[in-house]
């Protein structure tokens, strides 16, 4: 397909923000559950319901992410490499925090031992613990910029990845996935265990908010070239008000009983968040620090127009019936979650 | 140990342990359909049965496929940078659209598959699992062809010299049909095929031999048996298309699998043999001529041997060999076996001979071994190319990452995938022994109703 003259970079930071996106918003509640798993509940028909209300679709989600690393090797094979292989042990931690999450889903009930049972609500809760905390790390040194040589590679080291800005990213990444995994639990419970449930969601708020509130501050005072981003272009700031609006939605809808609205609500907030991210972001995808004039943006480091077009071709082709059977498959498994023969 | 080293092991390691499940996903992708098929076709029970049994062995199946796959994906870039970054613009395109156009496919309907039986009518659950197994398909497609052309590159440039220089696409077409992508898919998919029959046909020959569930046993036996054949054929042609189309496009590969030294016509075929390789001399019993006839049709035909190959661009040989002969060796071996089974069973004789039984309840070991050994002749074989004529693995590593790193993650992979092959064990002998349910005879939900089934 010929596009013309569009710009198929800044398409692509987009689209590729777009997958991230969603990833973070349906693969959030599934890690947001499992985060809950050990604390929330303790006995073995309640654990079930934990791990059934996303049964049936965790592994779509995942997906999100499967495709958005591919899209990322396709359209910005420089970034792809370069951040991959600079993080390789953080990106090696995530790997086995994503394996135990998503096989401790399908061993746990295939035995009755109590014993192997504890073991895999381990493997699911900490593999979702992990992975959320590294994803938010990884998150957070992307804003905060990584050191990059002349040649467009990772000059750092592991432990300077772990630096206290990307570490208040990491938790509150594990904040705002538990809240939003907790809101979907409520979504998908009733009776006694709902009740129990919902008295965790406000404290939830509270933590991601205050979370939420520091890491803002951490960026204003430390980010400049974000808050450059929002300087030059201060209509930014008009992305920060439906986020707020959203957020503070949540509690009113949970508390009015209505779940599914306070379930929106948080994933318009996550996507808000994202869009904020990648606005004060671009064309960035991995910002120099300290040395800026090495940056890997979506214009240098990118794929040739042939290519970016190639894929925006399947893109189009791909994306709406990708979109149609995921929502077939959430309006097949809606309604709440019923223990039965064929459950986890 | 040098980095190069290591990068190979661990991605050896982590991707042969991958693709431990994703044949067995997609041959019994495959065997579902049909059974279910059949179960709507002549509502016969003992069908719904099976394909309530069997798509439990495919859930267990694919979880452990999906959580080793995730980690494919992204260690191009973890283990191979500087690869990364040359083939991005043509390899990435492949790997993304294998996830938009299979992934997403696959894991959507695996939920109705798997939790839908009593939820949606059985069109719909049967439209499910046609897409499970289309969708299987479907990422093969996209990483053999991703994969061959890193064996035979085609539809690109090369723009840019030295560190900066990189392949861009020219014709995506091209690069979709690149010379190797449609034999090596098809010898792909034919062995995968034939991986899912043969565990059907082990699991009821070991019932049989055990003299449990007759009626299940047999079926499974019939339907696996029957795929089984066709597919061990079909892998059979493809394997000889796609060794035609190595001798053409890979002849260092090729002498590799072969042992074959001096270049020439009547060029001999070793049944099997040894290789020294500082002698440069192969043992073994030969039929001279066959290797040029299998290659080319024709005794006449010369075909390059390794001495006309640069020293530098030779690929390990004799492991190459090895390997190789022994996926010819159990090809060969399953296509007999296939053929005396049947035989045995249309005679009535299966299930008095405890000698084919067992030979059966093993079947299923063949399958993995001769793909394991494809995989790795087919891989070993291309070196030292990571894209063949055009990039070394030397030049291919990620800059970056030091021997101690990737030490620690073979060390953490190699602890987490032998915990999970020991779980896949487990569970699998649990489901096998624990035997198909018996109140799966008695469709529930939507099943029920629309079959007049009792409950
Ligand atoms: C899409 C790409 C792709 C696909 C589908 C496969 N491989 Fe491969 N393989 C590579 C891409 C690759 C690679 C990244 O390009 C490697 C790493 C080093 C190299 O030379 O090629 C490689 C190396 C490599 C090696 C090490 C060879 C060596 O370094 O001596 C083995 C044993 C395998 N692979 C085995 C497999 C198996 C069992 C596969 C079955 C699924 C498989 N490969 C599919
Ligand atoms: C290096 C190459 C490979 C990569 C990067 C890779 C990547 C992946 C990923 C990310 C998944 C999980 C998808 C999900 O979350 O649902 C997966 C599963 C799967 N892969 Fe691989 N894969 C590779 C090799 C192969 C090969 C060679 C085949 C087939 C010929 C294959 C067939 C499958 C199938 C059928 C699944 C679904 C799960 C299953 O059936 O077990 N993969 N792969
Ligand atoms: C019956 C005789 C067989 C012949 C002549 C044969 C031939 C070949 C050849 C020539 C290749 C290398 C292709 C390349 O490097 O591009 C190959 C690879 C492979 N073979 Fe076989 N094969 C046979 C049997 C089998 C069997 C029984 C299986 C498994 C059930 C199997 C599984 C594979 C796999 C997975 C690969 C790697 C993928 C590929 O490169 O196509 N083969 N085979």
């Amino acid at each position: 397909m010929n596009f013309g003259n569009i710009d198929l970079n800044t398409v692509w930071f987009v689209l590729v923000g777009a997958l991230f996106t969603g990833y973070v918003i349906l693969d959030g509640f599934d890690l947001g559950v499992g985060v809950l798993h050990l604390f929330v509940v303790r006995r073995d028909a309640e654990r079930r319901v934990f791990i059934n209300a996303i049964g049936p679709v965790w592994d779509g989600n995942e997906v999100w992410l499967v495709t958005g690393g591919g899209a990322l090797f396709a359209a910005f094979p420089d970034v792809y490499a370069t951040v991959f292989s600079g993080f390789y042990l953080a990106f090696m931690g995530l790997l086995c925090a994503l394996i135990f999450r998503a096989v401790a889903i399908e061993f746990r009930s295939k035995h009755p031992s109590p014993r192997w049972r504890a073991f895999w609500d381990a493997g699911f809760a900490l593999g979702s613990l992990g992975s959320a905390l590294l994803i938010g790390v990884a998150m957070g040194n992307i804003a905060w910029g990584v050191p990059i040589d002349a040649h467009g590679e990772f000059a750092g080291s592991f432990p300077g990845l772990l630096h206290p800005y990307a570490l208040l990213m990491g938790v509150t990444t594990v904040a705002l996935f538990a809240m939003h995994g907790a809101i979907y639990l409520v979504l998908k419970t009733e009776g006694e265990l709902q009740a129990h449930i919902r008295t965790w969601v406000n404290p939830l708020i509270i933590t991601f908010i205050l979370s939420y509130v520091i890491l803002t501050l951490a960026t204003l005072l430390y980010v400049p070239h974000v808050t450059e981003a929002f300087r030059r272009e201060p209509w930014f700031f008009a992305l920060v008000i439906p986020v707020v609006l959203a957020i503070a939605n949540i509690p009113r809808e949970v508390n009015r009983g209505k779940v599914f609205y306070a379930f929106l609500s948080s994933c318009a907030a996550m996507a808000g968040l994202m869009a904020i991210f990648g606005v004060g972001n671009y064309p960035y995808l991995v910002y120099s620090f300290p040395f800026p004039e090495h940056s890997l943006t979506a214009f240098n480091a990118a794929s040739s127009p042939r290519t970016l077009g190639i894929m925006l071709t399947i893109a189009l082709i791909g994306l709406p019936v990708v979109l149609a059977y995921t929502v077939s498959i959430y309006w097949i498994f809606r309604g709440k979650v019923k223990l039965d023969k064929m459950s986890y | 140990m040098s980095v190069e080293f290591l990068a190979r092991l661990q991605f050896a390691l982590t991707i042969s342990f991958h693709y431990l499940f994703p044949p067995l996903s997609i041959g019994l992708g495959v065997l579902l359909v049909v059974i279910e098929g059949l179960w709507l076709k002549t509502r016969n029970p003992l069908y719904h049965q099976m394909a309530r049994f069997w798509t439990r062995v495919f859930a267990l199946t694919f979880a452990i496929g999906v959580a080793t796959g995730i980690v494919m994906e992204f260690e191009f870039g973890t283990n191979w940078a500087a690869y990364s970054r040359y083939v991005g613009d043509v390899f990435g395109s492949a790997l993304a659209a294998e996830g938009i156009f299979a992934f997403f496919l696959e894991s959507g309907f695996l939920a109705v598959l798997l939790f839908g039986w009593d939820k949606v009518g059985p069109r719909m659950h049967f439209l499910a699992t046609c897409m499970v197994a289309l969708g299987a398909h479907f990422s093969a497609i996209w990483i053999v062809v991703a994969n061959s052309w890193m064996q035979t590159p085609a539809g690109y440039h090369v723009v840019g010299t030295g560190l900066s220089a990189r392949a861009e696409i020219t014709d995506f077409w091209a690069m979709v049909f690149n010379p190797s992508s449609m034999q090596r898919l098809s010898h792909t998919l034919a062995s995968a095929w034939q991986t899912g029959a043969w565990l059907m046909v082990s699991v009821g020959a070991w019932y049989l031999l055990r003299r449990r569930h007759r009626d299940f046993a047999l079926a499974s036996v019939k339907i696996g048996l029957a795929f089984a054949c066709a597919a061990a054929l079909f892998t059979l042609a493809t394997g000889h298309a796609s060794a035609g189309g190595v001798a053409r496009h890979q002849p260092a590969k090729l002498a590799a699998f072969e042992g074959h030294w001096e270049t020439g016509p009547q060029s001999p075929l070793y049944l099997f043999g040894w290789v020294d390789q500082e002698t440069e001399t192969t043992h073994g019993p030969s039929v001279p001529g066959l290797l040029s006839w299998l290659a080319y049709g024709d005794p006449a035909s010369t075909v390059t041997g390794l001495n006309d190959i640069p020293r530098d661009e030779r690929p390990p040989v004799n492991f190459t060999f090895q390997l190789f002969h022994l996926m010819v060796a159990v090809g060969f071996a399953l296509i007999g076996l296939a053929a005396w089974a049947a035989w045995a069973l249309w005679r009535g004789r299966l299930e008095g001979s405890r000698l084919l039984l067992w030979l059966l309840t093993f079947s299923v070991l063949g399958p993995q071994i001769a793909t394991q050994a494809g995989w790795w002749a087919a891989e070993v074989g291309r070196q030292p190319w990571i894209v063949y004529q055009l990039l070394r693995t030397s030049q291919g590593l990620s800059a970056v990452v030091t021997a101690n790193q990737i030490i620690a993650s073979i060390v953490m992979f190699t602890a987490v995938y032998l915990l999970l092959f020991a779980v896949f064990v487990f569970l699998l002998n649990d489901k096998i022994q624990h035997g198909p349910d018996d109140a799966d005879l008695q469709p529930t939900g939507k099943h029920a109703l629309g079959f007049g089934g009792s409950s």
